[in-house]
Protein backbone atom coordinates (compact mmCIF):
# COMPACT_ATOMS: atom_id res chain seq x y z
CA UNK A 1 0.00 0.00 0.00
CA UNK A 2 2.89 2.32 0.73
CA UNK A 3 3.92 2.07 -2.89
CA UNK A 4 0.59 3.27 -4.26
CA UNK A 5 1.47 7.02 -4.44
CA UNK A 6 4.54 6.09 -6.44
CA UNK A 7 2.35 3.95 -8.67
CA UNK A 8 0.08 6.96 -9.22
CA UNK A 9 2.98 9.14 -10.35
CA UNK A 10 4.38 6.45 -12.62
CA UNK A 11 0.92 5.60 -13.91
CA UNK A 12 0.37 9.21 -14.86
CA UNK A 13 3.64 9.29 -16.80
CA UNK A 14 2.58 6.17 -18.69
CA UNK A 15 -0.84 7.75 -19.10
CA UNK A 16 0.77 10.65 -20.96
CA UNK A 17 2.45 8.09 -23.18
CA UNK A 18 -0.90 6.40 -23.69
CA UNK A 19 -2.33 9.68 -25.01
CA UNK A 20 0.28 9.39 -27.74
CA UNK A 21 -0.86 5.83 -28.42
CA UNK A 22 -4.49 7.00 -28.50
CA UNK A 23 -3.71 9.47 -31.29
CA UNK A 24 -2.46 6.73 -33.59
CA UNK A 25 -4.54 3.78 -32.42
CA UNK A 26 -7.91 5.46 -32.00
CA UNK A 27 -7.83 8.69 -34.00
CA UNK A 28 -5.68 7.64 -36.98
CA UNK A 29 -6.72 3.97 -36.82
CA UNK A 30 -3.10 2.86 -37.12
CA UNK A 31 -1.40 0.47 -34.69
CA UNK A 32 2.00 2.11 -34.30
CA UNK A 33 4.72 0.02 -32.69
CA UNK A 34 7.32 2.79 -33.01
CA UNK A 35 6.49 3.78 -29.43
CA UNK A 36 8.45 0.87 -27.93
CA UNK A 37 11.55 2.53 -29.37
CA UNK A 38 10.67 6.22 -29.24
CA UNK A 39 9.86 6.05 -25.51
CA UNK A 40 13.46 5.03 -24.87
CA UNK A 41 14.70 7.65 -27.34
CA UNK A 42 13.06 10.30 -25.20
CA UNK A 43 14.79 8.93 -22.12
CA UNK A 44 18.18 8.64 -23.81
CA UNK A 45 18.08 12.17 -25.22
CA UNK A 46 17.00 13.49 -21.82
CA UNK A 47 19.93 11.95 -19.96
CA UNK A 48 22.52 12.94 -22.53
CA UNK A 49 21.30 16.54 -22.78
CA UNK A 50 21.16 17.00 -19.00
CA UNK A 51 24.58 15.46 -18.39
CA UNK A 52 25.95 17.76 -21.06
CA UNK A 53 24.73 20.67 -18.98
CA UNK A 54 21.64 21.67 -20.92
CA UNK A 55 18.66 23.35 -19.38
CA UNK A 56 15.83 21.01 -18.41
CA UNK A 57 13.29 22.71 -20.71
CA UNK A 58 15.64 22.47 -23.69
CA UNK A 59 16.41 18.84 -22.85
CA UNK A 60 12.74 17.90 -22.77
CA UNK A 61 12.06 19.79 -25.97
CA UNK A 62 14.89 17.92 -27.69
CA UNK A 63 13.51 14.63 -26.34
CA UNK A 64 10.12 15.56 -27.81
CA UNK A 65 11.66 16.44 -31.18
CA UNK A 66 13.67 13.19 -31.26
CA UNK A 67 10.38 11.32 -30.82
CA UNK A 68 8.85 13.39 -33.63
CA UNK A 69 11.72 12.36 -35.90
CA UNK A 70 11.06 8.69 -35.10
CA UNK A 71 7.38 9.18 -35.98
CA UNK A 72 8.39 10.89 -39.21
CA UNK A 73 10.53 7.89 -40.16
CA UNK A 74 7.65 5.47 -39.56
CA UNK A 75 5.35 7.77 -41.52
CA UNK A 76 7.73 7.80 -44.46
CA UNK A 77 8.09 4.01 -44.37
CA UNK A 78 4.32 3.68 -44.34
CA UNK A 79 3.28 6.28 -46.94
CA UNK A 80 6.29 6.62 -49.24
CA UNK A 81 7.58 3.01 -49.14
CA UNK A 82 4.08 1.52 -49.04
CA UNK A 83 4.95 -0.67 -46.04
CA UNK A 84 2.00 -1.64 -43.82
CA UNK A 85 1.77 0.56 -40.72
CA UNK A 86 2.54 -2.18 -38.21
CA UNK A 87 5.65 -3.31 -40.07
CA UNK A 88 6.78 0.31 -40.54
CA UNK A 89 6.61 0.78 -36.78
CA UNK A 90 8.52 -2.44 -36.15
CA UNK A 91 11.26 -1.34 -38.55
CA UNK A 92 11.66 2.04 -36.85
CA UNK A 93 11.55 0.39 -33.45
CA UNK A 94 14.39 -1.93 -34.44
CA UNK A 95 16.41 0.93 -35.90
CA UNK A 96 15.85 2.93 -32.73
CA UNK A 97 17.52 0.22 -30.65
CA UNK A 98 20.82 1.05 -32.36
CA UNK A 99 20.10 4.76 -32.36
CA UNK A 100 19.25 4.82 -28.66
CA UNK A 101 22.49 3.01 -27.89
CA UNK A 102 24.35 5.55 -30.03
CA UNK A 103 22.72 8.42 -28.16
CA UNK A 104 23.83 6.87 -24.87
CA UNK A 105 27.29 6.30 -26.33
CA UNK A 106 27.03 2.54 -26.20
CA UNK A 107 25.78 2.29 -22.62
CA UNK A 108 22.66 0.22 -22.01
CA UNK A 109 21.92 2.27 -18.94
CA UNK A 110 22.73 5.86 -17.99
CA UNK A 111 22.04 7.47 -14.60
CA UNK A 112 20.44 10.87 -14.11
CA UNK A 113 20.82 11.65 -10.47
CA UNK A 114 18.24 13.87 -8.84
CA UNK A 115 20.74 15.31 -6.38
CA UNK A 116 23.10 16.41 -9.14
CA UNK A 117 20.60 17.90 -11.56
CA UNK A 118 17.67 20.22 -11.25
CA UNK A 119 14.93 17.79 -12.35
CA UNK A 120 11.21 18.46 -12.62
CA UNK A 121 10.22 15.21 -10.93
CA UNK A 122 11.88 12.45 -8.96
CA UNK A 123 10.74 9.41 -7.03
CA UNK A 124 12.48 10.94 -4.03
CA UNK A 125 9.70 13.54 -3.90
CA UNK A 126 6.55 11.68 -4.87
CA UNK A 127 3.91 14.31 -3.98
CA UNK A 128 5.74 16.86 -6.10
CA UNK A 129 6.07 14.29 -8.89
CA UNK A 130 2.32 13.67 -8.84
CA UNK A 131 1.56 17.39 -8.89
CA UNK A 132 3.96 18.24 -11.71
CA UNK A 133 2.92 15.25 -13.83
CA UNK A 134 -0.72 16.15 -13.22
CA UNK A 135 -0.16 19.72 -14.43
CA UNK A 136 1.73 18.32 -17.39
CA UNK A 137 -1.19 16.06 -18.29
CA UNK A 138 -3.72 18.88 -18.06
CA UNK A 139 -1.65 21.22 -20.23
CA UNK A 140 -1.08 18.47 -22.82
CA UNK A 141 -4.79 17.65 -22.90
CA UNK A 142 -5.66 21.34 -23.31
CA UNK A 143 -3.25 21.67 -26.25
CA UNK A 144 -4.60 18.52 -27.94
CA UNK A 145 -8.18 19.61 -27.32
CA UNK A 146 -7.41 22.84 -29.12
CA UNK A 147 -5.51 21.10 -31.94
CA UNK A 148 -8.19 18.53 -32.69
CA UNK A 149 -10.74 21.33 -32.80
CA UNK A 150 -8.90 23.12 -35.60
CA UNK A 151 -9.36 22.58 -39.33
CA UNK A 152 -6.14 20.58 -39.45
CA UNK A 153 -7.16 18.51 -36.42
CA UNK A 154 -10.53 17.77 -37.98
CA UNK A 155 -8.86 16.67 -41.21
CA UNK A 156 -6.71 14.28 -39.15
CA UNK A 157 -9.77 12.79 -37.50
CA UNK A 158 -11.46 12.39 -40.90
CA UNK A 159 -8.36 10.63 -42.23
CA UNK A 160 -8.55 8.07 -39.45
CA UNK A 161 -12.29 7.67 -39.76
CA UNK A 162 -12.79 7.37 -43.53
CA UNK A 163 -9.94 7.83 -45.98
CA UNK A 164 -12.10 7.81 -49.09
CA UNK A 165 -14.28 10.54 -47.62
CA UNK A 166 -11.23 12.54 -46.55
CA UNK A 167 -9.68 12.46 -50.02
CA UNK A 168 -13.00 13.29 -51.64
CA UNK A 169 -13.03 16.41 -49.50
CA UNK A 170 -9.55 17.41 -50.57
CA UNK A 171 -7.60 16.11 -47.57
CA UNK A 172 -4.06 14.85 -48.11
CA UNK A 173 -4.46 11.62 -46.15
CA UNK A 174 -0.83 10.50 -46.41
CA UNK A 175 0.58 13.73 -45.01
CA UNK A 176 -1.99 13.59 -42.24
CA UNK A 177 -0.90 10.09 -41.27
CA UNK A 178 2.70 11.27 -41.11
CA UNK A 179 1.68 14.27 -39.02
CA UNK A 180 -0.27 12.07 -36.61
CA UNK A 181 2.68 9.70 -36.20
CA UNK A 182 4.98 12.67 -35.56
CA UNK A 183 2.75 14.16 -32.86
CA UNK A 184 2.13 10.79 -31.26
CA UNK A 185 5.76 9.79 -30.99
CA UNK A 186 6.76 13.26 -29.82
CA UNK A 187 4.37 12.85 -26.89
CA UNK A 188 5.63 9.32 -26.24
CA UNK A 189 9.25 10.48 -26.17
CA UNK A 190 8.37 13.36 -23.86
CA UNK A 191 6.75 10.86 -21.53
CA UNK A 192 9.96 8.80 -21.73
CA UNK A 193 11.92 11.86 -20.66
CA UNK A 194 9.60 12.24 -17.67
CA UNK A 195 10.03 8.60 -16.61
CA UNK A 196 13.79 8.97 -16.90
CA UNK A 197 13.70 11.91 -14.50
CA UNK A 198 11.37 10.06 -12.15
CA UNK A 199 13.39 6.84 -11.94
CA UNK A 200 16.75 8.57 -12.20
CA UNK A 201 18.10 6.73 -15.22
CA UNK A 202 17.51 5.89 -18.86
CA UNK A 203 17.60 2.29 -19.99
CA UNK A 204 17.83 0.72 -23.43
CA UNK A 205 14.85 -1.52 -22.67
CA UNK A 206 12.67 1.02 -20.84
CA UNK A 207 10.24 1.23 -23.74
CA UNK A 208 9.76 -2.49 -24.18
CA UNK A 209 6.05 -3.23 -24.06
CA UNK A 210 5.14 0.47 -24.06
CA UNK A 211 2.53 -0.12 -26.76
CA UNK A 212 0.82 -2.73 -24.55
CA UNK A 213 0.80 -0.43 -21.53
CA UNK A 214 -0.53 2.36 -23.74
CA UNK A 215 -3.32 0.16 -25.07
CA UNK A 216 -4.12 -1.01 -21.54
CA UNK A 217 -4.47 2.58 -20.35
CA UNK A 218 -6.64 3.50 -23.35
CA UNK A 219 -8.90 0.48 -22.87
CA UNK A 220 -9.19 0.80 -19.07
CA UNK A 221 -10.03 4.49 -19.50
CA UNK A 222 -12.65 3.68 -22.10
CA UNK A 223 -14.25 0.81 -20.20
CA UNK A 224 -14.43 2.62 -16.86
CA UNK A 225 -15.18 6.18 -17.97
CA UNK A 226 -16.52 5.80 -21.51
CA UNK A 227 -20.13 6.14 -20.40
CA UNK A 228 -19.65 9.37 -18.45
CA UNK A 229 -16.76 11.05 -20.31
CA UNK A 230 -18.08 11.97 -23.75
CA UNK A 231 -16.17 15.18 -24.33
CA UNK A 232 -12.83 14.80 -26.14
CA UNK A 233 -10.78 16.43 -23.36
CA UNK A 234 -12.42 14.20 -20.77
CA UNK A 235 -11.75 11.15 -22.89
CA UNK A 236 -8.06 12.07 -22.96
CA UNK A 237 -8.21 12.54 -19.20
CA UNK A 238 -9.72 9.08 -18.82
CA UNK A 239 -6.62 7.66 -20.53
CA UNK A 240 -4.39 9.24 -17.90
CA UNK A 241 -6.68 7.75 -15.25
CA UNK A 242 -6.41 4.46 -17.13
CA UNK A 243 -2.63 4.62 -16.82
CA UNK A 244 -2.86 5.31 -13.09
CA UNK A 245 -5.31 2.46 -12.53
CA UNK A 246 -3.17 0.10 -14.59
CA UNK A 247 -0.15 0.88 -12.46
CA UNK A 248 -2.09 0.66 -9.23
CA UNK A 249 -3.36 -2.80 -10.21
CA UNK A 250 0.12 -3.90 -11.23
CA UNK A 251 1.54 -2.70 -7.93
CA UNK A 252 -1.18 -4.55 -6.02
CA UNK A 253 -0.72 -7.74 -8.00
CA UNK A 254 3.02 -7.61 -7.39
CA UNK A 255 2.45 -7.09 -3.68
CA UNK A 256 0.29 -10.23 -3.71
CA UNK A 257 3.33 -12.15 -4.84
CA UNK A 258 3.31 -12.21 -8.64
CA UNK A 259 6.86 -12.36 -9.86
CA UNK A 260 8.16 -9.24 -11.59
CA UNK A 261 9.48 -11.38 -14.42
CA UNK A 262 5.97 -12.63 -15.19
CA UNK A 263 4.59 -9.10 -15.33
CA UNK A 264 4.80 -8.70 -19.10
CA UNK A 265 3.04 -12.02 -19.67
CA UNK A 266 0.29 -10.90 -17.31
CA UNK A 267 -0.04 -7.51 -19.06
CA UNK A 268 -0.13 -9.04 -22.51
CA UNK A 269 -2.88 -11.49 -21.55
CA UNK A 270 -4.99 -8.83 -19.83
CA UNK A 271 -4.77 -6.49 -22.82
CA UNK A 272 -5.53 -9.35 -25.24
CA UNK A 273 -8.69 -10.21 -23.30
CA UNK A 274 -9.83 -6.58 -23.20
CA UNK A 275 -9.17 -6.14 -26.92
CA UNK A 276 -11.18 -9.29 -27.53
CA UNK A 277 -14.26 -8.19 -25.60
CA UNK A 278 -15.72 -5.82 -28.26
CA UNK A 279 -15.15 -8.52 -30.90
CA UNK A 280 -16.91 -11.21 -28.86
CA UNK A 281 -19.75 -8.83 -28.13
CA UNK A 282 -20.23 -8.25 -31.85
CA UNK A 283 -20.14 -11.96 -32.58
CA UNK A 284 -22.80 -12.63 -29.97
CA UNK A 285 -24.98 -9.85 -31.36
CA UNK A 286 -24.65 -11.23 -34.88
CA UNK A 287 -25.59 -14.68 -33.70
CA UNK A 288 -28.63 -13.17 -32.01
CA UNK A 289 -29.60 -11.33 -35.17
CA UNK A 290 -29.10 -14.43 -37.30
CA UNK A 291 -31.56 -16.39 -35.15
CA UNK A 292 -34.08 -13.55 -35.25
CA UNK A 293 -33.73 -13.24 -39.03
CA UNK A 294 -34.28 -16.97 -39.35
CA UNK A 295 -37.60 -16.95 -37.53
CA UNK A 296 -38.76 -13.93 -39.52
CA UNK A 297 -38.06 -15.73 -42.75
CA UNK A 298 -39.86 -18.77 -41.49
CA UNK A 299 -42.83 -16.59 -40.65
CA UNK A 300 -42.95 -15.28 -44.20
CA UNK B 1 -16.76 21.75 -69.37
CA UNK B 2 -15.40 18.23 -69.13
CA UNK B 3 -13.42 16.84 -72.05
CA UNK B 4 -12.37 13.20 -72.17
CA UNK B 5 -9.98 12.38 -74.99
CA UNK B 6 -9.08 8.86 -76.14
CA UNK B 7 -9.04 7.34 -72.69
CA UNK B 8 -8.00 3.69 -72.41
CA UNK B 9 -7.65 1.63 -69.28
CA UNK B 10 -6.75 -2.03 -68.85
CA UNK B 11 -6.63 -3.64 -65.43
CA UNK B 12 -4.06 -6.35 -64.66
CA UNK B 13 -2.45 -6.18 -68.14
CA UNK B 14 -0.52 -9.26 -69.18
CA UNK B 15 -2.19 -11.56 -66.66
CA UNK B 16 -5.05 -14.01 -66.98
CA UNK B 17 -7.19 -11.44 -65.17
CA UNK B 18 -6.58 -8.86 -67.87
CA UNK B 19 -9.67 -6.71 -68.26
CA UNK B 20 -10.13 -3.89 -70.72
CA UNK B 21 -12.26 -1.48 -68.72
CA UNK B 22 -12.23 1.57 -70.98
CA UNK B 23 -11.67 1.11 -74.67
CA UNK B 24 -11.30 4.54 -76.23
CA UNK B 25 -13.65 6.96 -74.52
CA UNK B 26 -14.26 10.34 -76.11
CA UNK B 27 -16.77 12.61 -74.51
CA UNK B 28 -17.54 16.28 -74.00
CA UNK B 29 -19.78 17.45 -71.19
CA UNK B 30 -21.05 21.00 -71.69
CA UNK B 31 -21.60 23.27 -68.69
CA UNK B 32 -24.98 22.50 -67.20
CA UNK B 33 -25.20 19.05 -68.73
CA UNK B 34 -26.74 16.43 -66.46
CA UNK B 35 -25.81 13.16 -68.07
CA UNK B 36 -27.02 9.77 -66.91
CA UNK B 37 -24.75 6.82 -67.67
CA UNK B 38 -26.22 3.37 -68.10
CA UNK B 39 -24.87 -0.02 -69.05
CA UNK B 40 -24.50 -3.58 -67.88
CA UNK B 41 -22.05 -4.95 -65.36
CA UNK B 42 -18.46 -4.43 -66.45
CA UNK B 43 -19.42 -1.86 -69.07
CA UNK B 44 -16.93 0.59 -67.57
CA UNK B 45 -19.31 3.11 -66.01
CA UNK B 46 -17.76 3.11 -62.56
CA UNK B 47 -14.25 2.97 -63.96
CA UNK B 48 -15.01 6.07 -66.00
CA UNK B 49 -16.35 7.91 -62.95
CA UNK B 50 -13.43 6.79 -60.79
CA UNK B 51 -11.04 7.95 -63.47
CA UNK B 52 -12.57 11.41 -63.47
CA UNK B 53 -12.40 11.39 -59.65
CA UNK B 54 -8.75 10.35 -59.64
CA UNK B 55 -9.04 6.89 -58.10
CA UNK B 56 -7.60 5.37 -61.30
CA UNK B 57 -5.34 6.99 -63.87
CA UNK B 58 -5.81 6.25 -67.57
CA UNK B 59 -3.23 4.19 -69.49
CA UNK B 60 -3.45 6.70 -72.30
CA UNK B 61 -5.61 9.69 -73.04
CA UNK B 62 -6.45 12.95 -71.36
CA UNK B 63 -9.09 14.39 -69.07
CA UNK B 64 -9.65 18.16 -69.02
CA UNK B 65 -11.94 20.00 -66.67
CA UNK B 66 -12.57 23.63 -67.62
CA UNK B 67 -9.31 23.53 -69.55
CA UNK B 68 -7.31 22.17 -66.62
CA UNK B 69 -5.52 18.90 -67.32
CA UNK B 70 -6.50 16.65 -64.41
CA UNK B 71 -5.40 13.36 -66.02
CA UNK B 72 -2.68 12.68 -63.46
CA UNK B 73 -3.69 15.06 -60.70
CA UNK B 74 -3.84 13.44 -57.24
CA UNK B 75 -7.30 12.56 -56.00
CA UNK B 76 -7.19 14.96 -53.05
CA UNK B 77 -5.97 17.79 -55.27
CA UNK B 78 -8.71 17.52 -57.88
CA UNK B 79 -11.28 17.17 -55.11
CA UNK B 80 -11.67 20.95 -55.07
CA UNK B 81 -13.25 20.81 -58.54
CA UNK B 82 -15.48 17.83 -57.83
CA UNK B 83 -18.41 16.72 -55.73
CA UNK B 84 -18.82 13.01 -55.30
CA UNK B 85 -21.42 10.62 -53.92
CA UNK B 86 -20.63 6.91 -53.64
CA UNK B 87 -22.86 3.89 -53.98
CA UNK B 88 -22.14 2.86 -50.40
CA UNK B 89 -23.86 5.35 -48.05
CA UNK B 90 -21.13 4.66 -45.47
CA UNK B 91 -18.39 5.93 -47.75
CA UNK B 92 -19.24 9.58 -48.22
CA UNK B 93 -19.24 10.68 -44.60
CA UNK B 94 -17.07 10.24 -41.50
CA UNK B 95 -19.17 8.09 -39.16
CA UNK B 96 -17.42 9.02 -35.92
CA UNK B 97 -17.78 12.74 -36.55
CA UNK B 98 -20.78 14.97 -36.02
CA UNK B 99 -23.07 16.22 -38.78
CA UNK B 100 -21.71 19.76 -38.46
CA UNK B 101 -18.13 18.47 -38.45
CA UNK B 102 -18.75 16.57 -41.67
CA UNK B 103 -20.29 19.65 -43.26
CA UNK B 104 -17.37 21.79 -42.11
CA UNK B 105 -14.93 19.34 -43.70
CA UNK B 106 -16.80 19.60 -46.98
CA UNK B 107 -17.04 23.38 -46.69
CA UNK B 108 -13.24 23.55 -46.73
CA UNK B 109 -12.80 21.32 -49.76
CA UNK B 110 -9.94 22.72 -51.82
CA UNK B 111 -8.68 25.01 -49.07
CA UNK B 112 -5.58 24.46 -46.97
CA UNK B 113 -6.38 23.07 -43.51
CA UNK B 114 -5.08 25.63 -41.05
CA UNK B 115 -4.96 25.96 -37.29
CA UNK B 116 -8.11 28.09 -37.31
CA UNK B 117 -11.12 26.77 -35.42
CA UNK B 118 -12.80 24.13 -37.57
CA UNK B 119 -16.36 25.47 -37.35
CA UNK B 120 -17.39 29.07 -36.88
CA UNK B 121 -20.66 30.19 -35.30
CA UNK B 122 -21.72 31.76 -38.58
CA UNK B 123 -21.16 28.47 -40.37
CA UNK B 124 -23.24 26.61 -37.84
CA UNK B 125 -26.18 28.86 -38.70
CA UNK B 126 -25.55 28.35 -42.41
CA UNK B 127 -25.47 24.59 -41.93
CA UNK B 128 -28.83 24.73 -40.19
CA UNK B 129 -30.27 26.67 -43.13
CA UNK B 130 -28.96 24.33 -45.82
CA UNK B 131 -30.04 21.22 -43.90
CA UNK B 132 -33.64 22.38 -43.55
CA UNK B 133 -34.63 21.82 -47.21
CA UNK B 134 -33.61 18.16 -46.92
CA UNK B 135 -36.72 17.75 -44.78
CA UNK B 136 -35.04 15.17 -42.54
CA UNK B 137 -34.86 17.23 -39.36
CA UNK B 138 -31.05 17.09 -39.42
CA UNK B 139 -30.88 20.85 -38.75
CA UNK B 140 -31.74 20.08 -35.13
CA UNK B 141 -29.13 17.34 -34.81
CA UNK B 142 -25.93 19.17 -35.75
CA UNK B 143 -23.98 17.47 -32.98
CA UNK B 144 -25.18 13.94 -33.74
CA UNK B 145 -22.63 11.42 -34.91
CA UNK B 146 -23.22 10.66 -38.59
CA UNK B 147 -22.82 6.96 -37.79
CA UNK B 148 -26.18 7.09 -36.03
CA UNK B 149 -28.05 8.19 -39.16
CA UNK B 150 -29.84 5.85 -41.56
CA UNK B 151 -28.37 5.06 -44.97
CA UNK B 152 -30.78 7.42 -46.68
CA UNK B 153 -30.03 10.25 -44.28
CA UNK B 154 -26.32 9.72 -44.75
CA UNK B 155 -26.68 9.70 -48.52
CA UNK B 156 -28.70 12.92 -48.45
CA UNK B 157 -26.02 14.49 -46.26
CA UNK B 158 -23.26 13.28 -48.60
CA UNK B 159 -25.16 14.77 -51.53
CA UNK B 160 -25.43 18.08 -49.72
CA UNK B 161 -21.71 17.99 -48.92
CA UNK B 162 -20.86 17.13 -52.53
CA UNK B 163 -22.94 20.01 -53.88
CA UNK B 164 -21.41 22.52 -51.45
CA UNK B 165 -18.93 25.01 -52.85
CA UNK B 166 -20.42 24.60 -56.35
CA UNK B 167 -18.18 21.89 -57.83
CA UNK B 168 -17.32 22.09 -61.51
CA UNK B 169 -18.66 18.55 -61.79
CA UNK B 170 -20.90 16.44 -59.58
CA UNK B 171 -20.23 12.69 -59.78
CA UNK B 172 -23.00 10.36 -58.63
CA UNK B 173 -21.98 6.70 -58.65
CA UNK B 174 -25.15 4.59 -58.37
CA UNK B 175 -25.81 6.66 -55.30
CA UNK B 176 -29.33 5.34 -54.78
CA UNK B 177 -28.64 1.66 -55.50
CA UNK B 178 -28.25 0.73 -51.83
CA UNK B 179 -31.40 2.54 -50.67
CA UNK B 180 -34.98 1.37 -50.41
CA UNK B 181 -37.20 2.60 -53.29
CA UNK B 182 -38.86 5.40 -51.33
CA UNK B 183 -35.61 6.80 -49.93
CA UNK B 184 -34.00 6.38 -53.35
CA UNK B 185 -36.73 8.53 -54.88
CA UNK B 186 -36.18 11.24 -52.26
CA UNK B 187 -32.43 11.27 -52.82
CA UNK B 188 -32.92 11.41 -56.60
CA UNK B 189 -35.31 14.31 -56.20
CA UNK B 190 -32.72 16.11 -54.08
CA UNK B 191 -30.06 15.42 -56.72
CA UNK B 192 -32.26 17.07 -59.37
CA UNK B 193 -32.87 20.00 -57.07
CA UNK B 194 -29.19 20.60 -56.25
CA UNK B 195 -28.16 20.31 -59.89
CA UNK B 196 -30.86 22.74 -60.97
CA UNK B 197 -30.45 25.30 -58.21
CA UNK B 198 -26.66 25.22 -58.29
CA UNK B 199 -26.53 25.14 -62.13
CA UNK B 200 -24.19 22.19 -61.74
CA UNK B 201 -22.76 19.89 -64.36
CA UNK B 202 -23.42 16.34 -63.29
CA UNK B 203 -22.79 12.75 -64.23
CA UNK B 204 -24.95 10.02 -62.73
CA UNK B 205 -24.22 6.32 -63.12
CA UNK B 206 -27.27 4.15 -62.65
CA UNK B 207 -28.52 0.64 -63.23
CA UNK B 208 -32.07 1.81 -63.40
CA UNK B 209 -33.22 2.62 -66.94
CA UNK B 210 -36.30 4.48 -65.81
CA UNK B 211 -34.18 6.76 -63.65
CA UNK B 212 -31.70 7.22 -66.47
CA UNK B 213 -34.52 8.41 -68.71
CA UNK B 214 -36.36 10.51 -66.14
CA UNK B 215 -33.35 12.47 -64.92
CA UNK B 216 -30.91 14.76 -66.67
CA UNK B 217 -30.81 16.15 -70.19
CA UNK B 218 -28.55 13.56 -71.74
CA UNK B 219 -28.17 9.80 -71.63
CA UNK B 220 -25.10 7.77 -72.38
CA UNK B 221 -25.03 4.01 -72.70
CA UNK B 222 -21.79 2.14 -72.28
CA UNK B 223 -20.85 -1.36 -73.34
CA UNK B 224 -17.49 -3.11 -73.08
CA UNK B 225 -15.61 0.07 -72.30
CA UNK B 226 -17.12 2.14 -75.08
CA UNK B 227 -19.89 4.67 -75.45
CA UNK B 228 -22.48 3.05 -77.70
CA UNK B 229 -25.32 5.54 -77.34
CA UNK B 230 -25.48 9.27 -76.68
CA UNK B 231 -28.97 10.72 -76.65
CA UNK B 232 -29.84 14.26 -75.63
CA UNK B 233 -32.44 17.00 -75.60
CA UNK B 234 -35.89 16.39 -77.08
CA UNK B 235 -34.91 12.97 -78.29
CA UNK B 236 -34.10 11.89 -74.75
CA UNK B 237 -37.36 13.23 -73.36
CA UNK B 238 -39.33 10.95 -75.66
CA UNK B 239 -37.23 7.90 -74.90
CA UNK B 240 -38.85 4.77 -73.47
CA UNK B 241 -37.32 1.78 -71.75
CA UNK B 242 -38.32 -0.45 -74.67
CA UNK B 243 -36.59 1.83 -77.16
CA UNK B 244 -33.54 1.89 -74.99
CA UNK B 245 -33.41 -1.90 -74.93
CA UNK B 246 -33.82 -2.03 -78.66
CA UNK B 247 -31.14 0.58 -79.20
CA UNK B 248 -28.85 -1.43 -77.02
CA UNK B 249 -29.30 -4.64 -78.98
CA UNK B 250 -28.76 -2.74 -82.21
CA UNK B 251 -25.66 -0.92 -81.05
CA UNK B 252 -24.01 -3.76 -79.23
CA UNK B 253 -25.17 -6.54 -81.48
CA UNK B 254 -26.08 -8.66 -78.52
CA UNK B 255 -29.10 -9.39 -76.41
CA UNK B 256 -29.63 -7.19 -73.38
CA UNK B 257 -31.95 -9.70 -71.82
CA UNK B 258 -29.41 -11.38 -69.58
CA UNK B 259 -28.22 -8.14 -68.08
CA UNK B 260 -28.86 -6.70 -64.68
CA UNK B 261 -30.02 -3.46 -66.26
CA UNK B 262 -33.10 -5.24 -67.55
CA UNK B 263 -34.13 -6.29 -64.09
CA UNK B 264 -34.41 -2.69 -63.04
CA UNK B 265 -36.73 -1.37 -65.70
Amino acid sequence: MASLPGAAAQGMIWGIMAIGVYITYKILDVADLTVDGSFGTGGAVMVVCMTRGMNIGVSMLLAFLAGCAAGLLTGIFHTKFGIPAILSGILTQLALYSINLRIMRGAANMPLLAMKYNLLISQRKIPQAILVTGIFSVVLIAVLYWFFGTELGHSLRATGCNQAMARTNGIHTENNKILGLIISNGIVAMSGSLLTQYQGFADISMGRGAIVIGLAAVIIGEVLFGKIFKNFALRLLSIVFGGVIYYAVITLVLSFGLETNDMKLFSALVVAVFLGIPYWKKQLQQKGRGRKGGTENAGN
Amino acid sequence: MLVIKDVYKTFHPGTINEKVALNGINMVLEDGDFVTVIGGNGAGKSTLLNMIAGVHTPDTGQILLDGIDITNLAEYKRAKYLGRVFQDPMMGTAADMWIEENLALAARRGQPRTLRWAITKKEREEFREILKPLGLGLENRLSTKVGLLSGGQRQALTLLMAAMRSPKLLLLDEHTAALDPKTAATVLQLSDKFVEEGHLTAMMVTHNMKDAIAHGNRLIMMHEGQVILDIRGEEKKKLTVEELLEEFSKASGSEFANDRALLNK
